[in-house]
């Protein structure tokens, strides 16, 4: 049944690639990933974790070795933040299109300039299309259960696709929550052994990552860009074994108190709980707001975003990320082309928040959903808003 | 363009674009990228296979003779062989068609 205990985010999600049994694990270390690593460092160096631990000299260095070792047949995980997601950039295009299954827990923070060690999801926003699987936890329970849930979608031969777990820096990374770890047995139940449906093996050689040449570049696109599109099927079928086998329950789009809501806010990891405390508190004083959560970022749950949007008028989108010079938050610009020219289509405005470790909170939730029912009546004269910032 | 085989279609591409097949790169004739030749000054060549050695793209064989003699299905005309030639028996001469 696993145990329930008090422990720091990071540390659980060392935990659970520990009971997933991960063969090789390449990662250097970066503020606020470090712990997680740090301690799966430890549990293979006291033999725990029957498993190669890499010390590479960089996270460029990280994702090379995780692209071979996963290609070699080997169950894969790494985990890097901000900067170090940055410099991986150039090897994370190609996991996805070489159909590697590589597991990888971002702890998002912000990126310089000015240097920021503190959370928001720019980092991961600008890696946005690297045609990884991409989810994104609330709370640590969710952290952990996302990273087990990674390994069982990401290397699903009809996926076969790299995934990413997007946790909050410090505010899930660093904090100590009661957590379930689960039983090695349940989580044994639960993953299968990795079997590739290709791997490197001198006996019967194979070239992975050709060049493709214009008669086959757009071919090979389209190819990874549909399989990712169709995994969306094993992710649910993923969070429903899960849910048999361990009683946590996910979905691509989670609600609360939705149901009627005139404002609904849309919020993409940990500060959707403090956006559920804003909920309760405009409730009480009689505000039809309700609150929807993306968990699914890639593939983008398009009908379940739909029906939990249900017939809500105002959506009031919260990204924290600021794409200087671009229309409005990705988040934002996703829901906009999503909802466009559709009948009966909410209203969708645009909010910037939380960025470099600004707090959003309840007050700041309030004062969104208030501008955003203003601008239902009046239209802004801007397609986004920076929230919080001082004017003078 | 270059001549390829096999062009399918995105659902028949093999998984992950992986070749499984050793050498294939052979079917990629590559010589039609090329906007000049080595042409071989036999008077000159004293055999000694630095052509063969420093080419690229492997596409020096030795012929009965001796001497050495590119294939230009594959040469891409990047000029190294008459670089490295000790005896300057390569010349370079422009495609004209
Ligand atoms: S390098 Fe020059 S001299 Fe030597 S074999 Fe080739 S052409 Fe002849
Ligand atoms: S020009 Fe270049 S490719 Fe052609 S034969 Fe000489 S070295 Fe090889």
């Amino acid at each position: 049944m696993g145990k329930r205990v008090g422990i720091e985010v990071s540390i659980a999600i060392a935990d659970a690639v520990k009971l997933a049994r991960a063969d090789v694990i390449a990662a250097y270390p970066i503020t606020p990933q470090t712990h997680i690593v740090e301690h799966l460092s430890e549990i293979v160096a006291n033999g725990e974790l029957d498993a190669e631990f890499i010390t590479v000299e960089s996270e460029h260095a990280a994702m090379s070795c995780c692209c071979g070792s996963s290609a070699a047949g080997a169950r894969t995980y790494t985990a890097t933040s901000s900067q170090g997601l940055a410099l991986m950039s150039e090897i994370l295009y190609h996991p996805g299109p070489m159909r590697l299954p590589i597991v990888m827990t971002v702890a998002n923070r912000a990126l310089a300039a000015p240097i920021s060690i503190w959370n928001d999801h720019q980092d991961i926003m600008a890696q946005r299309d690297i045609g990884w699987i991409q989810t994104f936890a609330e709370n640590g329970q969710e952290a952990v259960d996302l990273t087990l849930h990674a390994f069982r979608v990401a290397e699903d031969r009809k996926v076969s696709l790299p995934m990413i777990v997007n946790i909050d820096g410090f505010t899930l990374s660093h904090v100590i929550e009661p957590i379930v770890i689960p039983d090695q047995e349940e989580v044994d139940a639960y993953l299968p052994a990795f079997k590739p449906r290709v791997r490197l093996d001198v006996k019967k050689p194979v070239t992975m990552g050709p060049v493709g040449i214009p008669e086959v570049y757009t071919e090979a696109k389209m190819a990874h860009n549909e399989a990712i599109k169709a995994s969306k099927r094993v992710i649910l079928q993923g969070w429903k074994e899960f849910a048999e086998i361990f009683g946590r329950e996910y979905n691509p789009v989670e609600t609360y108190r939705s149901e009627d809501a005139e404002v609904l806010l849309v919020t993409m990891g940990s500060i959707s709980e403090t956006a559920m405390s804003a909920v309760d508190a405009m409730r009480d004083k009689g505000a039809s707001v309700g609150l929807v959560r993306i968990r699914l970022w890639r593939p983008f749950p398009g009908p379940e975003f739909r029906k939990a949007a249900g017939k809500a008028s105002v959506l009031a989108v919260i990204d924290r990320c600021l794409p200087p010079g671009a229309v409005c938050g990705p988040v934002g610009a996703e829901l906009r082309s999503l909802f466009y020219k559709m009948p009966g289509a909410p209203k969708i405005f645009s909010f910037v928040a939380g960025l470099g470790g600004r707090d959003v909170t309840v007050e700041r939730f309030e004062e969104i959903v208030d501008k955003a029912r203003a601008y239902a009546k009046k239209r802004p004269t801007e397609l986004y808003e920076v929230i919080g910032v001082r004017e003078i | 363009m270059a001549q390829i085989d096999a062009i399918v279609g995105w659902k028949d591409l093999p998984f992950g674009c992986h070749v499984y097949e050793p050498g294939s790169t052979a079917k990629f004739r590559t010589g039609d990228w090329r906007s000049q030749r080595p042409v071989l000054d036999k008077e000159k060549c004293i055999k000694c296979g630095m052509c063969w050695v420093f080419c690229p793209d492997m596409c020096y064989s030795q012929t009965e003779e001796g001497y050495f003699e590119a294939n230009m299905e594959y040469c891409k005309g990047c000029g190294i062989c008459a670089h490295e030639c000790p005896k300057d028996a390569i010349t370079m001469v422009p495609e004209e068609d």
